[in-house]
């Protein structure tokens, strides 16, 4: 019995340009203690995605369920999901430094948090567990720090800071978006470190949000690439790096600078993710896809399993066989691209093949 | 520490801002067309007449030895004495500073009130029938000309009233210290017309502010920790877009202080603002350089008090 199942969630935002298609039937599942990695492109619709789960997107609709330890989030009561929040499901945010209030002592934030579902928790006793809280985090002199305000910690402590904050009230789940985007290198592996540890400790499940493979490396056991508001591709971590099926994920694998391949040019994947309010016909992906078919212009592929364990799905036509990176898996797409590509598809494949970005990484 | 290096040195600006200022003035008035002595001299002065008053009041003398004699005067804390009725310039402001002060009082609070309360209740209820009526609001607030809105009070309120015998309203000037109740029914039609223009400024300055404070991420953040959403707005977000207001507040304080010439007009309040229209068309130059000099001061000590509270208000802010 999973902690969080996702089922067929879509969001959507009328604007004035259009309506914006955020997440387009998303389906997934949590299990306590585990960690997921949800990877994609700005605009994918991760953001959304996670923030629709706990109400925290006026505006849209949505449909589809998310039940979370018996309950289905979405369409819950404000007053419900309020007391959720917080609680049972965390949030740390990307930039920590426009995500804490600028006015208020970093105690203080953490110590509203301890009482914010308790009102009969002391002032003071809230305030001594931030302090406690800091610590734990590893903040050096915490109780003098908790006087300080959010300006005054560097981007790393303040970042921990929004993690105590997550963790003061024991949620069984926390989200995670791209907390570590915002710092550099040496501070981001702190940062995953601590999560890791402190997720070890305490059983959290942990949704991770990123747009870094070497994020989802380090830290998930599951992961959910997306792109144009749907999943290309779900694995556990493993068969995502060493099976990748999806064009997509694949193109995001071998888009990863790699110090040890020598000098080279770097080999993104062309093109642009699509605008929400038009989303290209059949699969999302196709305009950008070295593998186009004639299929893909027209059906859009659900997950589809691709191997014996039926929980590495992926949204392609491409068969089973199409999995990984060796040399018969490659065959086995030309194969396939060779009897399913005329006309209409072979015209999208030039395009993609005269790229600039693209030199030698497409069969035309 | 730094904290009195800023005081300091902000202090002594503001001493040299008056400076000029008085200098300013001073000018002015000499350049000006109106004769001084011509003007005080009444109906077909004489030649000798003039000269007298000249002589009396020391016209006749270079500007710079005027000047020298102002600024020595003034040293001591003597603002001179008034060219119209030889009464010490001193006595004439402090009479007229309880009334300007009582309208400033008054229509603070009133238009605060008014102005933070539509501001919150407009951010609050974006774009509903209650937002845009309060926009329109605004609107007839900012573009109303004051003297018609006091005038408009007398004759819509003042005068029937007190015809079908209500006498609680009056124009003119009646000190707190005689009669609170008194000096409220003197008071009530300026506040509202002195609050109108500020309150649609406030309403528009609070409800852009607030607007803006909701649309950033610790506002999210805020609700991500399951409080309550009215906690959120006072607690989080009002709270961050008061500081801007705040400031304004402060600014706008200092401003009425050195006198509202047209609602003071309107109602015979007798306070600067009145006098200070009195005495530049008598050419009553004394009483015009301490009017301004005192409106410089208020002007002056108001921005220096506004930027220390906007450090106390915003910790980010450091006083440099």
């Amino acid at each position: 019995m999973s902690l969080l199942e996702v089922r067929d969630l879509r969001v959507s935002f009328p604007t004035a340009d259009g309506v914006v298609r955020a997440v387009r039937g998303v389906s997934f599942s949590v299990d306590a203690g585990r960690t997921i990695g949800i990877v994609g492109e700005s605009g994918s619709g991760k953001t959304v995605l996670t923030q629709t789960l706990l109400g925290l997107t006026p505006g849209g609709e949505v449909s589809g369920s998310a039940v979370f330890d018996g309950t289905d989030l979405i369409g819950l009561p404000e007053e419900q999901l309020r007391r959720i929040r917080g609680a049972q499901i965390a949030v740390i945010f990307q930039d920590p430094l426009t995500s804490l209030h600028p006015l208020y002592r970093v105690g203080w934030q953490i110590a509203e948090m301890v009482r914010a579902h308790d009102k009969s928790v002391s002032k003071a006793a809230a305030a001594e567990r931030a302090v406690e809280l800091l610590a734990r985090v590893g903040i050096p002199q915490p109780r003098q720090r908790a006087r300080d305000y959010p300006h005054q910690f560097s981007g790393g402590m303040r970042q921990r800071a929004m993690i105590a904050m997550a963790l003061s009230l024991e949620p069984k789940m926390i989200i995670a978006d791209e907390p570590t985007t915002a710092l550099d290198a040496t501070v981001q592996a702190q940062i995953l470190d601590l999560l890791l540890r402190l997720q070890q400790d305490s059983g959290t499940a942990l949704i991770m949000i990123t747009h870094d493979l070497g994020v989802v490396a380090d830290i998930a056991d599951d992961v959910m690439v997306m792109y144009a508001g749907r999943a290309a591709e779900m694995a556990a971590k493993r068969d995502i790096f060493y099976q990748p099926h999806h064009p997509y994920t694949k193109g995001l694998l071998e888009s990863i600078p790699n110090s040890s391949a020598g000098a080279g040019r770097l080999r993104p994947i062309t093109g642009q993710p699509p605008s929400l309010i038009n989303v290209p016909p059949g699969c999302a992906f196709h305009p950008r896809c070295a593998y186009v078919m004639d299929k893909c212009l027209t059906d859009e592929p659900g997950l589809i399993p691709v191997a014996q364990d039926a929980y590495h799905r992926s949204a392609c036509w491409l068969p089973v066989t199409a999995a990984g990176l060796s040399e018969q898996a490659e065959e086995a797409r030309r194969r396939t691209v060779g009897e399913g590509r005329h006309e209409a598809a072979a015209k999208i494949a030039e395009a993609i093949a005269e790229s600039p970005e693209a030199e030698g990484s497409v069969i035309a | 520490m730094a904290f009195l290096t800023f005081l300091i040195r902000r202090l002594l600006l503001g001493i040299i801002v008056m400076w000029f200022v008085t200098v300013a003035t001073f000018l002015l008035f000499f350049v000006a067309p109106q004769d001084p002595a011509r003007l005080l001299a009444g109906k077909n002065p004489t030649p000798q007449t003039i000269a007298a008053i000249n002589a009396r009041l020391g016209l006749n003398q270079p500007l710079i030895v005027q000047y020298g004699h102002y600024v020595d005067r003034l040293v001591h804390g003597n603002l001179g004495t008034s060219f119209v009725n030889g009464s010490s310039v001193n006595t004439i402001l402090k009479q007229d500073l309880p009334p300007t002060l009582s309208l400033l009082v008054g229509g603070v609070i009133l238009w605060l009130i008014v102005g933070l309360g539509a501001g919150i209740l407009s951010a609050t209820r974006v774009r509903t029938l209650v937002d845009r009526t309060s926009t329109v609001g605004v609107l007839i607030g900012i573009t109303f000309p004051t003297f018609v809105l006091g005038l408009l009070l007398q004759f819509a309120i003042f005068l029937p009233l007190n015809r079908s015998g209500f006498h609680w309203v009056q124009t003119g000037y009646e000190g707190p210290t005689t009669s609170i109740i008194g000096w409220a029914g003197h008071m009530i039609l300026p506040w509202i017309t002195i609050a109108a223009v500020s309150a649609a400024t406030y309403t528009r300055l609070t409800r852009g502010s607030l607007l803006d404070t909701m649309g950033e991420d610790y506002i999210r953040t805020a609700r991500s920790k399951g409080l309550t959403e009215r906690r959120v707005l006072y607690r989080h977000a009002i709270r961050a877009a008061l500081t801007p207001v705040v400031s304004q507040l402060g600014v706008d304080m200092g401003t009425l202080a050195g006198g509202a010439v047209v609602t003071e007009q309107v109602f015979g309040l007798g306070g600067i603002g009145q006098q200070s229209l009195t005495s530049i068309t008598t050419g009553d130059t004394p009483v015009v350089l301490g009017i301004v000099l005192m409106a410089a001061l208020f002007v002056v000590v108001a921005n220096i008090v506004v930027d220390v509270l906007y450090s106390v208000l915003d910790p980010r802010v450091k006083l440099s």
